[in-house]
């Protein structure tokens, strides 16, 4: 297992290497060069994941965690000391396989979509800084290195949000989405210093003893950190950056903001789940209830959003609080009595950063042929993309859950703990996949079918009422497909893997068994969502959306405008926290602190001033004042002599 | 012979003072100079006779002297080149 510490030299290799000598390269070097060593990186993770899983439980049944390396970085005191190296256990090998298996996708994608660009290197090389991050963040040993890592992955997000750096919406998304989780983290380090100060320890496992220490800490700083996680998984309040992260090329927007960096705070709370399960199942249940919420929410908007990336982007907000209130609904640590949530929830980690990074990657293609994001330059686009158009239905059908697609499985898992839980709780959640169901095929009816923008325009430049000719919609390069292909070709057989002999609760071998009736209820509800989406947006603008439209129009112009959160955050922000704190400080520091300094300088000012005019440049006026000093030395020795 | 060392110093200190010529500064240096040696011998002489620290050193103060009065003198040439004059006065470009 030595050979794993390859997995994140490899990239960081190449992000040096690119971010030092990039510029002298031609784009298609820089290019393979950062492919070509997170492949080597993929294959080392494969066969990493395959050894880990392949050596087989250890006596109690169980996965072992395996430590290839650990250094003592910091030592503290003699029990507190922060380590750095690499551990692997079950989530963290099934995390090196996607985050691996969907940056390389995204790494060959972008090698036709990002052709040309100004920056190419650049990009490459921020591409590489991630992947490194979010490699270093799922092996960390410990919370405080997970913390290290996860900044990282925060500093690589902003970089790659404001790629388009002379866009002032991409400049003003990357600091919103890092302020945002800045925000966030600044709860998750003070978590990380309570569990640390209380447990004296940063491990993941503590022994028990420590965190009975601990006592009535150790939920205060799960929570905080839970927060923290919150704010990178886009969690009611915190989601606000999301959407406005859609400004970055859309390549990252599938491996950034949909596969991988914003599941951290789902990984997270599964990290520290032994934890949650036994010291703090009062915060699991607020994770729980956060994420229902935000689920409804985000499916909420995203069924009224226009352009398609900002309705993807809500689509993984809901997909991700699908996670967390899978995971905050486990009641213990026993997979068949209520701890079917965590082996759940990963579970649909892992398809939905498939299917996800598919969506996504297909929207890229998409927007790559009609150069924009509004639906409303879309439509009728099936005839022109077959490739794309097939590999996006398969990844619409995989989220709306509908078998033999892989959202299908990981989803009904999730259901069946929510049943479990209370039922209802595992109602609201069949209502917000059936919602999931609509919304994702609203989007297809209107980019694939309906009436074709491209024949409009052609029709309009023919009578001479447009004059230049319209730009016809065209399919992708090969490197644009084959990762739609690949990605595609994983959502149809991801879901059956047996993915609780790998992963679960307590890390026994739990077999996955489909719940007839909440499987049933769940595609009838998914087809219902599919049938509604195609009566209303099949054939363009119907009837029947026209009315809804009206009847339901301030609704619908609520929820265009987000609900209004990102506003209530700006008087937080601008009227609150700008009047009552920061302009006092702003006055003292002016002030008191400013004009204390240049009191200081203005004093030394003046007394130069009047000292100044001692030198006269004249030598010999120098040399009375010499020869008077000399005079009187020997006068004051004398006088003193006397005594 | 103190009284004339003293003579000849206090007359080299007044000139350096009151003087505004270069040249008549350096003079004035050497008569300073030449008073300390005046000293060092005389002080040689009459306190300890049998020895000859007091004697070297006022050879020590002659050559001094005499390398002294080459660099001020190439100083004051090069002065004379650049400024065109000699006149302390108008030496002030150090100030403030």
């Amino acid at each position: 297992m030595e050979y794993s510490i390859l997995i994140l030299i490899l990239p960081l290799i190449s992000f040096l290497l690119l971010a030092l000598a990039g510029n002298r390269m031609p784009h298609k070097v820089a290019g393979t060069i950062g492919t070509l060593s997170l492949l080597a990186a993929t294959v080392t993770a494969y066969i990493v994941a395959g050894s880990y899983f392949g050596a087989g439980r250890n006596a109690d049944g169980v996965f072992a965690e395996v430590m290839p390396y650990c250094i003592t970085w910091l030592p503290l005191n003699e029990t507190l000391s922060i380590d750095m190296g690499i551990l692997l256990s079950p989530i963290s090998a099934m995390m090196l396989i996607v985050i691996t298996t969907v940056s390389l996708m995204v790494h060959i994608y972008s090698l036709g979509y990002m052709k040309g660009e100004r920056g190419f290197q650049r990009y490459y090389a921020f591409l590489s800084l991630f992947t490194f991050s979010m490699l270093g963040l799922v092996v960390a040993t410990n919370i405080f290195q997970m913390y290290i890592f996860w900044e990282l992955v925060g500093v690589s997000s902003y970089l790659l949000i404001g790629f388009y750096y002379t866009k002032p919406a991409a400049i003003a998304a990357s600091k919103k989405a890092f302020i945002v989780t800045r925000y966030a983290d600044l709860f998750f380090l003070i978590g990380i210093l309570i569990y640390g100060y209380y447990a004296g320890t940063f491990s993941f496992t503590p022994q028990s003893s420590m965190l009975v220490a601990a006592g009535g800490m150790v939920p205060l700083a799960l929570l905080l950190m839970f927060i923290g996680g919150a704010g990178k998984s886009a969690m009611f309040p915190l989601h606000i950056w999301l959407p406005d992260a859609m400004e970055g090329p859309t390549p990252v927007s599938a491996l950034i903001h949909a596969a991988t960096m914003v599941v951290a705070g789902v990984f997270l709370v599964g990290r520290m789940f032994p934890l949650f399960i036994e010291y703090a199942p009062d915060v699991l249940r607020i994770i729980a209830y956060t994420g229902a919420f935000t689920a409804l929410y985000a499916a909420i908007v995203a069924c009224v959003q226009t352009d398609i990336k900002r309705v993807l982007a809500f689509s993984t907000i809901s997909q991700i609080a699908f996670m967390m209130v899978s995971l905050g609904v486990c009641t213990s640590a026993d997979p068949h009595e209520g701890g079917l949530g965590y082996m759940a929830s990963m579970f649909h980690l892992f398809t939905h950063a498939m299917f996800k990074g598919l969506l996504f990657l297909g929207a890229g293609s998409i927007i790559h042929a009609v150069h924009s994001n509004e639906k409303s330059r879309m439509g009728g686009l099936w005839r022109y993309m077959p490739i794309t158009h097939i590999t996006f239905l398969i990844a619409c059908l995989a989220i709306a859950g509908i078998p033999p697609f892989s959202g299908f499985f990981s989803k009904d898992e999730i259901l069946v703990a929510c049943y479990n839980f209370s039922t209802p709780m595992g109602i609201f959640m069949s209502v917000v996949a059936g919602m999931t169901a609509f919304y994702m095929f609203r989007l297809y009816y209107l980019i694939f079918w309906g009436k074709s923008h491209y024949k409009e325009q052609l029709a309009l430049y023919n009578s001479g009422n447009l004059d230049h000719e319209p730009h016809k919609p065209h399919e992708a390069p090969i490197t644009m497909t084959l990762p739609l292909i690949i990605l595609a070709a994983i959502t149809c057989v991801a879901g059956f893997i047996p993915f609780g002999e790998y992963i679960s609760s307590n890390g026994h071998a739990y077999t996955i068994h489909l719940n007839t009736a909440v499987a049933t209820s769940s595609v009838l509800i998914a087809i219902s969502g599919i049938l509604i989406a195609t009566i209303m947006y099949s054939r363009g603008n119907s009837h029947i959306t026209r009315f809804v439209n009206i009847v339901m129009r301030g609704p619908i112009k609520a929820a265009m405008h987000r609900f209004y959160i990102d506003e209530v955050w700006l008087f937080f922000t601008k009227k609150v926290i700008f009047n009552c704190i920061s302009r006092p400080i702003a006055w003292f520091d002016r002030h008191i602190i400013d004009g204390s300094l240049d009191l200081i300088a203005k004093l030394t000012q003046r007394f130069a001033t009047i000292v100044r005019p001692l030198q006269s440049g004249n030598v010999q006026s120098y040399c009375i004042y010499f020869l008077s000093g000399a005079l009187a030395i020997v006068l004051i020795l004398l006088y003193m002599n006397d005594f | 012979m103190l009284i004339l060392s003293a003579v000849l110093f206090f007359i080299g200190v007044f000139g350096f003072f009151t003087r505004r010529n270069l040249v008549s500064l350096l003079i004035c240096t050497e008569l300073m100079l030449n008073a300390v040696d005046i000293n060092f011998a005389v002080f040689n002489a009459y306190c300890y006779p049998n020895m000859l620290e007091g004697y070297v050193f006022s050879l020590f103060g002659i050559g001094i002297a005499a390398a002294e009065t080459a660099v001020a003198i190439a100083i004051i040439i090069n002065v004379y080149r650049n400024v065109h004059s000699i006149h302390i006065k108008r030496l002030t470009n150090l100030k403030h």
